[in-house]
């Protein structure tokens, strides 16, 4: 029989401004990461040299977070040279990715206890510095039509007709969500403050939300990408979408994910391990997919990974009780609810990323240890976590609580 | 070498070696001439032979004691470019030969630019293409500069490569962007724009000018004599930094994100040549000079091979020549030279028309029935010259040349008369009968329509011989085409005449027969006939008019209605019901005209009128009017492929049928006048041309399908 994966924990740093002023800029990502892994040994007593595997997802891995950062917070940590590490890349979806690697390492047999989860400082590491051909050669850019993602979120409210009252809607609503969050203690069990070398604490609560975030207060702000859009961008979005004659550009930094620094891990074990470290198993991770979709929009591969996921599983949407589905922009969570007839009452129920940032790496890690954490707090069953990813990919996994 | 210095001072030149191509000359100072020479051409081709005689000059050189080098011609121009004729020819020939061929001059020129013996190139006159690229390759150049008193013209320097559809494939690319950086290298390269010594100089590509070819002689033996160390380019050299930053530069990181967009915005993917040369831009400068020299021969040698290199070529260069040689034009007349010409009509045409004339040094008398109308010309043409940059002489003394009139009487005298008044039979029938009256019938009478058959005007005319049909685009100043238009009677001298006149005003003539429309107003009605069909068929406007611009076509079907106007669409259509009607026929209306009726009802006649396809709010740009779904519902089904050939074979075909009833009578005509006239898309060669492009057995395929599906105007 297939070994099971199970999800023993599930922690986070709080997320910083990703600004030279936010509350993490002066923490190097890999002490992030270090903090993290002896917090998560300490809460759950196993040994070091009994982690298989530490796989962390990092978008921008150059300067700060280059050369395997896994392999070097271990070092950095005090963990035993046997533990291995690796960072992986797979965009945005880099730390669900280093989930669903965990889970099939683990139902491969091969191995028994493994570390998930990503870091992503972009206060120091700027988003896109590591270049790449689809970006920066022209022939790959020209054959394969690239656009910066704001283009393309603002061409799926243009194609689904979202207005800026909208998608400014959408965004208020993930602030005062968090807010409310954040106040009854929803996150409590799994953000570990982020302290100084002499133990002072730096921040403890994730810097971006605003409880007083409204329509009005977002409508100040100016479209990010009409600019670009209208001087460049937007021609590659009508050759591959001619019935648009005009791209609406209603995305601002208002309503598009947050720029932040932060860090997460999942404990992801065998039945066996759990056994042998007196663990818990909170969940099962039931299926895991990855999809590619329009590389122009970029944006719309949460529902054909979020039906592949399903398929794996033998389930249907309606056997998921609560969604996670990363709020890269308004526009993409408002397209999945529309196309997968979901009700916004069950989809990012405590906030997104929107309210709370995105750390390209992490964030993946984070949505499902929050799915987790609101499925026990709810105590309902099955969630599924879900992330648009660069290139026009898509992430899902799905979860369920195990009793007992 | 020093032992050649030490050679008593005699001017003496002593011959090397002679090539069919180039002389190798060494003077008393140690230094050789490759003075390049053609024989049995009055320019200097890069062509096999050349490419043969440059890599054995090198290999003599290899052998000699040399104190520098000096690249110079025994032309007129130094150096005119690659050989397009063979180029065209051997560009399928195996790819593995033409790559050792090109590597070989290449790395010749590396030999030596990396001698560490200074090379100068003196240019004496233009340097295009390939030429600039052998002078990019020395390290220093000198060039005669633009001096009217002493009666030089300016030289022209520069890689037009782009504008054949092809790219530089002789180091241009490379040397371009090391010496320059990528931002400054982008219209030279990208647009292939040309520069003067003078612009050269600024960029610091020209290291000095001069007024005659001794000071340009003296200064390159100066230099080279006075250079104490080894020379290399400043690329070669240890810690070259690329001008304005390399790749990881922050700002010019941002610029690459954004230029392939940008260049696909104008391109919209249909020219290969633009894309690849931005790419070797880039890729060139991540590696060393000799391997970034062999990415661009890559590139080059896939261009090429290219269909659309072989359009742009076959119509730009070979067809174009051929018009500028006057291959459409009788042969058994001489040459006219146009010195005094009349135009009736002072409207936008007629104003147009004066301008065109007036800044190619003829006298034009402007006549309109009222002196207010002819002032309103003038100032017309003053507002044309505020936005060029003609020294303020030049500028008086084309309006001086514009004598304005409204007597006949001042006519006489003329060595042709253009009517451009209003488009109506009986006005220009007037018009012409009282000039005729006036100066007499043995002047040329030209007349300025876009439909109105020429031999029916020409009864107007004593002597239809006289008569001619002379076509001109809206705005004339900016529209190169002229389409000359024959009536049944028009004599040959007649005919030679106007082309000449043509030529004299810098525009390309092409030659039709006469027929309702001619060549390119009948095509242009199939193109904004098939963008209103589409409308009814309910394909969304949006599709139709992006399909347009992403075939590469100037402006979409709807909004070019809109700007000649519905109403004009709908005057032509009733002449032709007329027409028609006389000829004892019935025009059938068609889905289109069903729009249009339509859209007249509506009131909605065009941009003037502020609604048409479009609203013109006056504020912001134009949107496609939000009602047009109402009026033609939309549905799902459309393919984006299929709008934008339709829009192109709706217009091969037509022209297809034009060329087979005799109104053009050759392929050149008919592609030069859709690109030059219609805006037809360059990448395709032309209106014929694109059916080459498309393979002519597919053409048929597509056409018979598109005629089951969509209709008769897609018959063959």
């Amino acid at each position: 029989m297939i070994p099971q994966a199970f999800i023993y924990d599930a922690i986070r740093t709080p997320r910083g401004l990703g600004k030279p002023s936010g509350a993490l800029h002066e923490v190097k990502p890999v002490n992030l990461l270090a903090d993290l892994l002896n917090h998560l040994q300490a809460r759950n007593g196993f040994d070091t040299d009994a982690v298989d595997d530490i796989v962390l997802g990092c978008v921008t891995p150059i300067g700060d977070q280059g050369a395997d950062i896994a392999k070097t917070a271990a070092l950095v940590a005090g963990w035993k040279d046997n533990v291995a590490g690796v960072s992986i890349n797979r965009f945005c979806a880099s730390g669900l990715e280093s989930v669903n690697m965990a889970a099939m390492k683990i139902r491969s047999g091969w191995e028994h206890l493994v570390i998930a989860g990503g870091v992503e400082s972009m206060s120091r590491v700027k988003m896109g510095a590591d270049g790449g051909a689809w970006s920066m050669d022209p022939e790959t850019s020209l054959a394969t039509d690239y656009m910066p993602q704001g283009i393309g979120a603002d061409l799926i409210a243009t194609l689904d007709g979202y207005s800026r009252e909208d998608v400014d809607e959408f965004a208020a609503r993930s602030h005062q969500r968090a807010a409310a969050a954040w106040q009854r203690g929803a996150f409590d069990k799994s953000v570990v403050p982020v302290c100084d070398r002499n133990g002072m604490l730096l921040l403890d609560k994730d810097q971006l939300v605003r409880a007083d975030c409204s329509i009005t207060s977002l409508a100040q702000l100016k479209p990010a990408f009409a600019y670009i859009g209208q001087t460049t961008f937007d021609s590659v979005a009508k050759r591959r979408y001619p019935q648009v004659c005009q791209i609406q550009h209603v995305h601002t930094p208002g309503n598009a994910s947050g720029i932040v620094d932060g860090a997460a891990l999942v404990l992801v074990g065998s039945a066996e391990a759990g056994v042998k470290w007196g663990l818990k198993p909170r969940a099962r991770i039931v299926a895991t997919a990855v999809v590619g979709a329009d590389p122009t929009i970029m944006l719309t591969g949460p529902v054909p990974a979020t039906k592949k996921a399903l398929a794996v599983a033998g389930l249907t949407i309606n056997d998921i009780d609560l969604f996670e589905v990363n709020e890269a922009f308004a526009a993409v969570v408002m397209r999945f609810m529309n196309e997968l007839n979901i009700s916004p009452d069950i989809v990012n129920v405590n906030g997104g990323s929107i309210a709370m940032g995105h750390p390209l790496g992490a964030t993946g890690a984070i949505i499902l240890g929050s799915l987790l954490d609101e499925l026990e707090t709810r105590n309902l069953k099955r969630g599924l976590a879900t992330l648009c990813v660069g290139g026009g990919m898509g992430i899902a996994t799905i979860i369920e609580r195990v009793e007992g | 070498m020093p032992l050649i210095r030490t050679l008593p001072l005699i001017s003496t030149m002593s011959l090397i070696l002679v090539t069919s191509s180039i002389r190798i000359e060494q003077d008393d100072a140690g230094i050789v001439h490759l003075i390049f020479d053609k024989s049995g051409s009055k320019v200097n081709l890069l062509d096999r032979a050349f490419i043969d005689d440059y890599v054995t000059t090198i290999n003599k050189l290899k052998q000699m004691t040399f104190t520098g080098v000096v690249l110079r011609s025994a032309k007129k121009s130094f150096f005119a470019g690659g050989d397009i004729t063979e180029l065209s020819q051997s560009a399928d020939q195996g790819v593995e030969e033409n790559f050792q061929l090109l590597s070989s001059l290449k790395e010749a020129m590396r030999w030596l630019e990396t001698g560490g013996k200074p090379v100068v190139a003196c240019i004496n006159g233009a340097a295009l293409g390939s030429g600039w690229e052998l002078a990019l390759a020395c390290h220093y150049r000198v060039a005669l500069v633009k001096n009217t008193e002493l009666s030089l013209p300016a030289v022209t320097l520069g890689l037009p490569e782009v504008t054949l559809g092809l790219i530089p494939g002789v180091g241009g690319v490379v040397r371009m962007t090391r010496l320059l950086g990528f931002k400054a290298a982008m219209p030279y390269l990208l647009k292939g724009k040309q520069f003067d010594s003078e612009e050269g100089f600024k960029l610091g590509l020209i290291n000095q000018i001069s007024t005659s070819r001794v000071q340009m002689m003296a200064q390159a033996t100066n230099w080279i004599l006075s250079q104490q160390q080894t020379v290399y380019q400043p690329f070669d050299v240890k810690n070259y930094q690329l001008p304005g930053g390399n790749v990881n530069t922050p700002s010019i990181a941002n610029l690459l994100v954004q230029a392939p967009a940008m260049l696909k915005q104008k391109t919209q993917g249909n020219l290969p040549a633009p894309e690849a040369i931005l790419s070797v831009m880039i890729e060139s400068t991540e590696v060393d000079v000799e391997t970034a020299l062999r990415i661009e021969t890559r590139y080059f040698l896939n261009v090429i091979r290219g269909q659309v290199a072989k359009n742009m070529i076959n119509t730009f260069w070979h067809q174009h020549n051929e018009v500028k040689a006057g291959a459409s034009r009788p042969v058994d007349h001489s040459i006219t030279h146009f010195s005094k010409i009349g135009v009736l009509g002072a409207g936008m045409m007629g104003a147009g028309i004066a301008y065109a004339l007036a800044s190619h040094g003829i006298t034009v008398i402007l006549k309109d029935i009222s002196l207010e109308k002819a002032v309103f010309a003038k100032s017309y043409t003053a507002s044309i010259l505020a936005n060029c940059t003609l020294a303020d002489e030049d500028k008086c003394a084309i309006l001086k040349r514009i004598i304005l009139s409204k007597e006949p009487a001042d006519l006489i005298g003329c060595d042709m008369v253009i009517e451009a008044v209003f488009e109506d039979r009986k006005v220009k029938s007037q018009a012409i009968t009282e000039i005729l009256a006036a100066v007499g019938d043995d002047l040329i009478m030209a007349s300025n329509t876009s439909t109105l058959p020429i031999s029916s005007l020409a009864t107007a005319s004593t002597k239809p011989e006289n008569f001619i049909g002379l076509h001109f685009f809206s705005p004339v100043d900016k529209m190169p085409l002229v389409e000359i238009i024959k009536g049944d009677r028009t004599s040959t001298a007649t005919l030679a005449a106007a082309y000449d006149l043509v030529l004299q005003i810098g525009k390309v003539p092409i030659v039709v027969n006469d027929c309702r429309g001619f060549f390119t107003s009948r095509i242009f009605f199939t193109y904004v006939s098939e963008g209103m069909r589409m409308l009814s068929e309910g394909i969304p406007a949006e599709v139709i008019e992006n399909a347009a611009i992403q075939a590469g076509l100037p402006v979409g079907p709807l909004a070019i209605i809109d700007e000649v106007s519905l109403s004009l669409i709908d005057n032509v259509r009733n002449q032709a019901r007329l027409d028609f009607k006389a000829e004892g026929k019935l025009r059938v209306d068609n889905p289109a005209d069903a729009v249009l009726d339509k859209l007249l009802a509506l009131k909605r006649f065009g941009k003037l009128a502020g609604a048409g396809f479009y609203d013109y709010s006056g504020q912001g740009p134009k949107q496609l009017w939000p009602g047009l779904v109402d009026v033609f519902p939309t549905q799902d089904n459309w393919d984006i492929d299929t709008v934008k050939d339709r829009l192109l074979f709706v217009q091969s075909i037509e022209a297809l049928r034009a060329y087979k009833e005799g109104v053009v009578t050759s392929t050149r005509d008919a592609n030069i006048g859709s690109i030059f006239g219609l805006g037809f898309p360059a990448w395709t060669g032309g209106v014929l041309q694109f059916i080459e492009h498309y393979g002519t057995y597919n053409f048929k395929c597509r056409a018979q399908q598109f005629c089951d599906q969509f209709g008769d105007q897609f018959r063959l």
